[in-house]
């Protein structure tokens, strides 16, 4: 593989033991390996349930892998997430992996200014620039300004996913972890996140992801695969 | 999360705790780095606060070290802290938030002096600079100013966490001890009493120990957590990864016992 990619998945394997459930196992990713660029976006084209999103999780250190190597980039050196240790996971995450979720873990009381401007804030960004750049996104993904100051406790679906979209892309992360980000959205907010992703790509981050969407995942795609295809024969 | 530097804050091994044939907690171990947040969770009986306990001194430990590395460079182990020593410790560099804010203030005196007398201790003598002070903190803990005269007795429950929690961090801590600090209230003044929490935490850098039984809390104050069972470690890890990927069988048992709202 290139040696420089920004991801690099070796041989990985995930399986899920349940033991509240008779110690059921679920073998969800054999072997599985795959590599990312800086500029590339790679697009997995799986069906639901085929682990697309353990996959990403995995790679952002949330889900433990049982075997096989994570490799990214950090800063000038390659990080294994499989077996760093918690606190360089974090400063990972940090400076280097941001991390698109389907759901926004909403903090009570904190206004959605503020939760997007977190990981700016996190990273040093003097906080009049961090909230600066904090509206901007919000505005350019169609949140409204009324909004901005108020919990996105009570926002809709669509609005916490923004929000969500809006604190990831608020920091130019050099790897992005993209998992179904248009998946709640309207035609209007998706052609906002679509732009958003080839700026990304141009300024050179290098993203996987998950688009179910046909023709979203044509816009932002510089290659598709299936997990099928990068496991081990 | 503020960087360390290359050496942790409290370095715990073999932690054990033998009440006669009885084990309160055995071979417990883990780092804690400067600015970073370690939640010890479990249901009741699981040695937690055991842990915190022996690390505070409250009770004796049977075996185990805990090395601290002091503001001044030198290294401690707090095990074994003769009571002076352990006093100093906790007047310029620790402090300790109970479950029971009752067990942490002075409930004869006012709001003001809970806070100000813990400046005093450490050298502050100037009566408009300590009243300032103490009237700012009740401000940052969302206390009004015009209650500083008021006696403890007179507050909620919510309001007596606060008053405890600004009474702990006026003298700066590098680290706090925590046992379960949002037990005992009810959800809404929980939220507010988190989320104070979490900025106070993030803004000062400040280490953290803390105990919970309750996920959720932990999962928004702790970077990392333990998780306890009748005395031992079951598991450790990155705390969204414990909570969304556990791996040990009981760690899974009591993530899956949490009811959704």
């Amino acid at each position: 593989m290139s040696d420089r990619a920004a991801i690099e998945v070796r041989d990985l394997e995930k399986t899920f033991t349940l033991h509240v459930q008779g110690g059921v196992r679920l073998p969800v990713l054999r072997r599985v390996s795959l590599a990312v660029c800086p500029g590339e976006c790679v697009v997995l084209t799986d069906p639901s349930g085929s682990g697309k999103s353990t996959l990403l999780r995995a790679v952002y250190g949330n889900y433990v892998a049982q075997a096989g190597r994570i490799l990214v980039r950090h800063g000038a050196r390659m990080v294994d997430i499989a077996g760093a240790e918690p606190r360089l996971v974090l400063e990972v995450r940090r400076q280097s992996l941001g991390y698109v979720s389907q759901f926004l873990r909403v903090i009570p009381r904190v206004p959605a200014v503020d939760v997007v401007a977190e990981p700016l804030r996190s990273l040093g960004t003097p906080r009049a620039e961090a909230v600066e750049r904090a509206r901007r996104m919000l505005e350019r993904l169609g949140i409204p300004e009324r909004l901005w100051s108020l919990s996105p406790v009570t926002f809709s679906g669509g609005e916490q996913q923004r929000v969500n979209i809006a604190r990831v892309f608020a920091v130019d992360y050099p790897i992005l972890l993209l998992d179904e980000p248009t998946a709640s959205l309207d035609s209007a907010s998706r052609v906002a996140v679509v732009e958003l992703i080839r700026e990304a790509r141009r300024r050179g981050a290098a993203i996987l992801g998950t688009v179910h969407d046909a023709d979203i995942r044509a816009a932002v795609a510089t290659r598709v695969l299936t997990l099928a295809s990068a496991e081990a024969a | 999360m503020a960087d360390g530097g290359d050496r942790p804050l409290l370095r715990v091994r073999g932690l054990t705790k033998r009440y006669g044939l009885r084990l309160g907690c055995l071979d417990v171990g883990f780092d804690l780095w400067p600015g970073e947040v370690l939640g010890l969770v479990g249901e009741s009986g699981s040695g937690k606060t055991t842990v915190l306990n022996c690390l505070s001194g409250r009770i004796g430990a049977t075996a185990g070290v805990a090395e601290y590395g002091m503001g001044d460079g030198t290294v401690v182990d707090v095990l074994r802290l003769a009571e002076p020593a352990r006093r100093r410790l906790f007047r310029v560099e620790w402090g300790i938030v109970y479950q029971n804010p009752r067990d942490g203030l002075r409930m004869g005196v006012s709001a003001g002096a809970n806070v100000g007398e813990r400046l005093m201790a450490v050298g502050a003598r100037h009566y408009g600079r300590i009243r300032g002070e103490a009237t700012d903190w009740l401000r940052q803990v969302e206390i009004a100013p015009d209650r500083i005269d008021d006696l403890p007795e007179t507050f909620s429950g919510g309001m007596l966490q606060r008053l405890q929690i600004a009474r702990n961090l006026v003298t700066r801590p590098r680290l706090v001890l925590m046992d379960e600090p949002t037990g005992g209230l009810d959800m809404s003044v929980q939220a507010r009493l988190l989320d104070l929490l979490r900025g106070l935490v993030a803004d000062l850098g400040l280490a953290a120990i803390i105990v919970t039984h309750d996920l959720a809390v932990a999962r928004l104050l702790a970077h990392r957590l333990v998780v306890m069972r009748a005395g031992e470690t079951v598991e450790s890890g990155l705390t969204d990864q414990v909570l969304d990927d556990p791996q040990h069988a009981y760690t899974q048992l009591l993530v899956s016992s949490v009811l959704p709202p």
